[in-house]
């Protein structure tokens, strides 16, 4: 395991007990980016310990005692913080710290960007820089909303807890928003793999905690056949493979088998929501022997039953094209050609793929070319760059 | 702080149901009072040392502020239910901020 591997999978566990045990957001994420220095420091020459997560937490755990003592706050929460042993359990009732940090960051009193940033941010690690990018606005603005709503958790008094069972109905679907971005943060991006990883474990205990709601059931049923297929969307060297060219025998089939099994007992529930009607979506790909075998008609009708976002007609758009013919699809893709869609790179790259399914090869060249300059992941630049050369023979 | 447009005036004297009796049970209560209609508002600022009154509210907006309630509370969890709860809730606007001092889910 890399440093950056231990950094992504144990910063949630550090930041969650500290603030668990100081009460302090800002202590504690300090403590812990203290603690990863230190480790950097330590490890390359004494090497890893065996525990790296305790080890974390312990150092932590220790500078904020030393804060503490310097700000001679009450000795009482000194004593709360300094008797913590490593091998602390968590209570009971709560069965990850994680778990807690996340509900509270999804609290509905929060703004939903905050919300988002606020588990990015201190759950997953991620740096304030990188969340700022992955929302387009400037560093100094995310660092702003964190900052407001670390403030407005601490002084409004928004409770770090699990909420009481009545209150979970409507405090889940923030959490699963949250968990869904936090798993294509790691799914869309190779080096982030683990955040899905990280997903995957947070909803298969949400839906340990909440056997009787179909959707944190969906949405790691979602999770699960997506990620059932990660090995085979890039090749070796780093390039986008499309689903259509995957390599069907080399993804995780048992891993299919539970994701198909976990959606169809939340299905029999009757209460189907956006991320088990995704997780349908992804059932159709992932179970189909060959990608001729794929039934694009009910793929299509399913994504009518989600809500009508502008990705969401982008994709059923490429449904219908892939059951009706790349012409209608074509044609189809016009109507959203001006729309809030206007520089997203798959747009141009969906028209560049049925133009060259038609055969259409110059104009395809034209449409690959404007991908490439919109295309925002290197491995998409690449596969692009691929199609790119091989429809500039033809055209 | 209880908010409310014009047609809240009509529930002015509708009282609080069970709520005033629940929450003094609670023993959740520190202080509040409601408030004549902006109507008979003034408002004072001084700028440059020269006292400026206006008749009626701080901000001319459809709703204004009724009452308030000071209530003191384990979170913003409980503040919300409490708050969910006030009959003000089903016609008007409940606003929820913290006091300056900290205390915690004070409405």
């Amino acid at each position: 395991m890399t440093f950056e591997d231990i950094y992504r999978q144990e910063w949630g566990q550090v930041v969650a007990t500290l603030i668990r045990l100081t009460g302090d957001w800002e202590l504690a994420e300090e403590c812990a980016q203290e603690a990863f220095a230190a480790a950097l420091q330590r490890w390359p020459t004494h090497g890893v310990p065996d525990r790296p997560g305790a080890w974390l937490t312990t150092t932590a755990r220790n500078r904020a005692v030393d804060w503490l003592r310097r700000e001679a706050v009450g000795a009482q929460k000194l004593r709360e913080v300094a008797a913590m042993s490593d091998e602390s359990e968590p209570p009971y009732d709560v069965p990850d710290d994680r778990l807690r940090l996340m509900f509270t960051c999804c609290h509905p009193a929060l703004a939903m960007e905050a919300r988002v940033a606020l588990t990015l941010r201190t759950l997953a690690g991620l740096s304030t820089a990188e969340i700022a990018r992955a929302f387009l606005v400037p560093e100094t603005t995310m660092s702003k909303r964190l900052t407001r709503a670390k403030q407005k958790i601490q002084h409004a008094g928004i409770p770090y807890r699990v909420p009481p069972a009545h209150l979970l109905p409507e405090r889940t679907p923030a959490v699963l928003a949250v968990l869904y971005l936090l798993f294509n943060e790691g799914y869309s991006d190779v080096v982030r793999s683990n955040l899905s990883g990280e997903a995957i474990r947070l909803a298969r205990l949400l839906v340990q905690l909440m056997p009787d709601e179909p959707e944190p059931a969906g949405l790691l049923a979602l999770m699960l056949l997506h990620d059932a297929r990660r090995d085979t969307r890039l090749t070796p060297d780093g390039v986008l493979v499309t689903l259509e060219d995957q390599d069907r025998t080399r993804w995780d089939h048992a891993q299919i088998t539970e994701g198909v099994d976990l959606l169809d007992a939340a299905l029999r529930r009757g209460a189907p929501g956006p991320y088990q009607v995704q997780a349908a979506i992804a059932a159709c790909h992932a179970t189909a022997r060959t990608a001729a075998d794929t039934d694009w008609p009910q793929i299509a009708a399913l994504y009518t039953q989600l809500p009508q976002t502008p990705v969401v007609a982008l994709n059923r758009t490429v449904a219908i094209g892939m059951a009706d013919g790349p012409a209608v699809g074509l044609r189809l893709l016009d109507d959203l050609a001006d729309g809030p869609l206007a520089g997203y790179h798959l747009l141009p790259a969906t028209r560049a793929d049925f133009l060259r399914r038609l055969g259409r090869w110059s104009e395809a060249l034209t449409a690959y070319q404007e991908a490439l300059t919109l295309a925002t992941t290197e491995s998409e630049r690449r596969y692009l760059d691929n199609r790119l050369r091989e429809v500039s023979v033809r055209a | 702080m209880i908010c409310g447009d014009e047609s809240a005036a009509a529930h002015a004297d509708d009282g609080c149901g069970g709520w005033s009796e629940e929450m003094a049970a609670r023993g959740v209560v520190a202080g509040g009072a409601g408030l004549r209609p902006p109507s008979e508002a003034t408002t004072v600022r001084v700028r440059n040392d020269e006292l400026m009154l206006t008749d009626g509210p701080f901000a001319e907006t459809k709703e204004q502020i009724g009452g308030f309630v000071l209530i003191d509370c384990a979170d913003l969890d409980e503040a919300i239910e409490i708050a969910a709860k006030h009959p003000a809730a089903g016609y008007g606007t409940i606003e929820i901020r913290p006091v300056l001092d900290g205390v915690p889910g004070a409405v």
